[in-house]
């Protein structure tokens, strides 16, 4: 494998890991306050949905992004209310909620553009183009890091870049401020959260609608800016992957990112199967490349890289006492 | 929160969690610019309007039996399976090896010997998940997610590369024999005075009416579902009691993912005659719904099942014949799990007023005959 074709694939990476990335902060937010959310993925597929939608109406990929958080933020708001309000099953919600999403996405596509569900094909300012960085070309005469620059960095879309800033913002919310020591607090024991005065309800609320925008950003990006339009289902499971990458991560945001570019760049090499022949000398199958990020899911779930404890009162309801 | 008579917790909170899923589904459809009085006519109809419509009916009716009934042995043991729609295509696998590897001359030997090659693969699937989640710890939920896509995975790759005749382009099995076809309803004597046209509803459903009564025997009338019942209701307490947590996730996962493997007897050697991509058409997904619907109890489930025959072949109807997608279908199942597994709370308490009164009275004529109860 030369230099260039690595050069490919990270950036590459860094386009597939995008979505995986907002989508495990997301989750990163509510499992931290204590919510199990299995709807990532159903709260991304609607603002996958919503933004190629909008964006289409109306040329413009920020109003197609706020379409996409408002989406993903009535979901949340669905998975609250059952989840937190009516203290109801946290995975079947989630699980309910994915197959809402699947069915209403394609009713929705279809009723507006009578395309078999899909939304137009997405071009010019209605989706988010790339972007080059300053003096990506000077940069990239730089031998060793230089090329990495101007190839994996610059020339990404703006999305890109809020979601590698949402990496420190969230690490300095969670450890830095009162709140993220709170919300910290309400997934690990909510009584003592309870006992100081604070609304447990509130914060866990709070919490999910972060998520909501967070899975909103990962929705319109994949149909935005890493493909041209909506078409049905296609998130394809990766709000799980991102749970796995959580998990992975340990609920930890640095971590998160890492974990998050190691499923991107799985799904970089499925989607190039002559790099993996020309390194390893021998052919995988197109199957095995599409199933290896949901097996590797399933090795690091089973803890063979490392154990993994979450909040401690993740998926319990919280009942005050009376 | 006032307790509810069980007949209502059992009847009344499903039956309200329906008809609140239909309602919105109603509104739905007027919102993109359907009929909803046209698309229940268009259903019922297509469904239940004629033996044909009953015989599509009865062949969903049948997977959703045996999927449903995978879902309810995995939450009495506290356990979520959603791989079963995984488990379904691997135990479609492995009828698609039993009936191709013989030259089966009767369906009455072909049909044990495939059901054994289902359950097995089925219960497989189902297996390594439970493996991972009793000795790993692993998130039962999320691993057999995992598993679904894997086995998709998977069963395109055999297709493709391996099962497929030379020279067909389709990825798929060739043809089993014509010895390993079950006969449909409308081969059987006395029923074919109603199906009088070909039905892809087989003797299976038979089979998966017979896997309700074998579960209830199970659950309620066998040690195993004693310890799985325990162990589901407080895991700590079952291994206070000496309950393996092993054995019984174990024990549980695999007779579950046997259950879900079965149902490709109905589809795969039932009806198409060859193992096809995707076999399973969701169905195992549906189980989830099914189960839910059917409060976990094998009656529940076959009522449940057949209320999703009706609107899985209604809805294939009314994506025909109306302007409506058939993807309503998924809304429709995304509402009834939700209202019926994690809205349940809100439906309660929808009701518990209507009952308050009668509790109270039960309590008084209680009090005025000595109150013994109070103690």
């Amino acid at each position: 494998m030369d230099y260039e074709t690595l050069m490919q694939l990270l950036a590459s990476t860094l386009r597939l890991g995008t979505p995986l990335l907002f989508a495990c902060l997301a989750g990163l937010f509510s499992e931290r306050a204590g919510i199990f959310d299995i709807g990532l993925e159903g709260k991304m597929l609607m603002a996958a949905m919503a933004s190629a939608a909008v964006a289409a109406l109306t040329g413009s990929a920020w109003l197609g992004l706020m379409a996409g958080i408002y989406a993903a933020f009535v979901m949340a708001i669905l998975h609250g209310i059952a989840s937190i309000t009516f203290r109801g099953n946290q995975l079947i919600s989630g699980v309910a909620l994915n197959f809402i999403a699947s069915g209403a996405t394609v009713l929705i596509a279809q009723a507006m553009f009578q395309q078999g569900g899909r939304t137009p094909a997405l071009s010019g300012t209605a989706r988010f183009s790339a972007i080059r960085l300053p003096y990506a070309e000077q940069i990239g005469a730089i031998p060793g890091l230089g090329p990495f620059y101007e190839r994996v960095l610059s020339g990404q879309s703006i999305l890109v870049y809020i979601a590698l800033a949402c990496v420190p913002l969230t690490w300095w919310v969670l450890y830095r401020t009162r709140f993220g020591l709170r919300l910290r607090a309400v997934g690990e024991n909510p009584e003592s959260v309870d006992t100081a005065g604070i609304s447990v309800v509130r914060l866990r609320y709070i919490a999910l609608v972060i998520t909501g925008v967070l899975c909103g950003l990962a929705g319109t990006y994949m149909a935005t800016a890493l493909q041209a339009g909506f078409g049905r289902e296609m998130t394809a499971g990766r709000g799980y992957i991102a749970l796995a990458a959580l998990i992975f991560a340990k609920w930890r945001p640095w971590q998160a990112l890492w974990a998050t570019m190691l499923f991107g760049f799985l799904q970089a090499l499925a989607l190039r199967p002559d790099v993996i022949e020309g390194v390893l000398h021998l052919s995988i199958p197109v199957p095995a490349l599409d199933a290896l990020p949901y097996i590797l899911t399933v090795i690091v779930l089973a803890g063979f890289v490392g154990k993994a404890i979450g909040p401690r009162a993740g998926g319990q309801p919280y009942v005050k006492e009376r | 929160m006032t307790k509810l008579p069980k007949w209502a917790d059992m009847v009344l909170v499903p039956v309200i969690s329906l008809v609140l899923a239909a309602a919105i589904s109603a509104v739905v459809i007027l919102l993109i610019g359907g009929d909803p009085v046209e698309a229940v006519k268009v259903m019922v109809d297509g469904a239940l309007g004629s033996p044909y419509g009953w015989g599509y009916t009865l062949y969903y009716a049948t997977s959703f039996i045996f999927t449903g009934l995978g879902v309810t042995v995995a939450y009495h043991a506290g356990q979520f399976n959603i791989g079963g729609e995984g488990q379904a295509q691997l135990g479609g696998l492995g009828v698609a090896l039993v009936c191709l590897a013989f030259p089966w001359t009767h369906w009455w030997m072909a049909l044990p010997a495939a059901m054994i090659g289902a359950a097995l693969f089925g219960a497989a699937w189902a297996g390594i998940p439970a493996w991972l989640a009793a000795k790993r710890g692993s998130h039962i939920v999320i691993t057999t997610i995992m598993f679904n896509y894997i086995a998709a995975a998977l069963i395109v790759y055999l297709l493709v590369e391996v099962m497929r005749p030379t020279g067909q382009m389709d990825p798929a099995t060739p043809r089993f024999g014509a010895g390993a076809a079950l006969p449909g309803l409308h081969d059987l004597p006395g029923l074919n005075l109603i199906f009088t046209r070909k039905v892809p509803a087989n003797v299976t459903f038979f089979i998966a009416i017979l896997a309700c009564v074998g579960v209830w025997l199970l659950l309620w009338r066998s040690r195993l579902g004693y310890e799985i019942r325990a162990f589901g209701q407080s895991d700590s307490a079952a291994r206070y009691a000496g309950i393996s947590s092993t054995k019984v996730i174990m024990a549980s996962m695999l007779i579950s993912g046997g259950l879900c493997g079965l149902m490709s007897i109905n589809n795969v050697m039932g009806e198409a005659g060859r193992l096809l991509q995707n076999s399973s058409e969701g169905a195992g997904f549906i189980g989830i719904a099914v189960a839910l619907m059917g409060r976990n109890h094998p009656l529940g489930v076959f009522l449940a099942a057949l209320l999703f025959g009706f609107l899985y072949q209604g809805g294939a109807e009314m994506g025909l014949w109306t302007n409506i997608p058939i993807e309503l279908r998924l809304l429709l199942q995304g509402l009834v799990i939700l209202f019926t597994g994690a809205l349940d709370n809100m439906v309660r308490m929808m009701i518990a007023p209507f009952f308050r009164g009668a509790a109270r009275r039960n309590a008084q004529d209680r009090a005025a005959a000595g109150g013994v109860d109070g103690l």
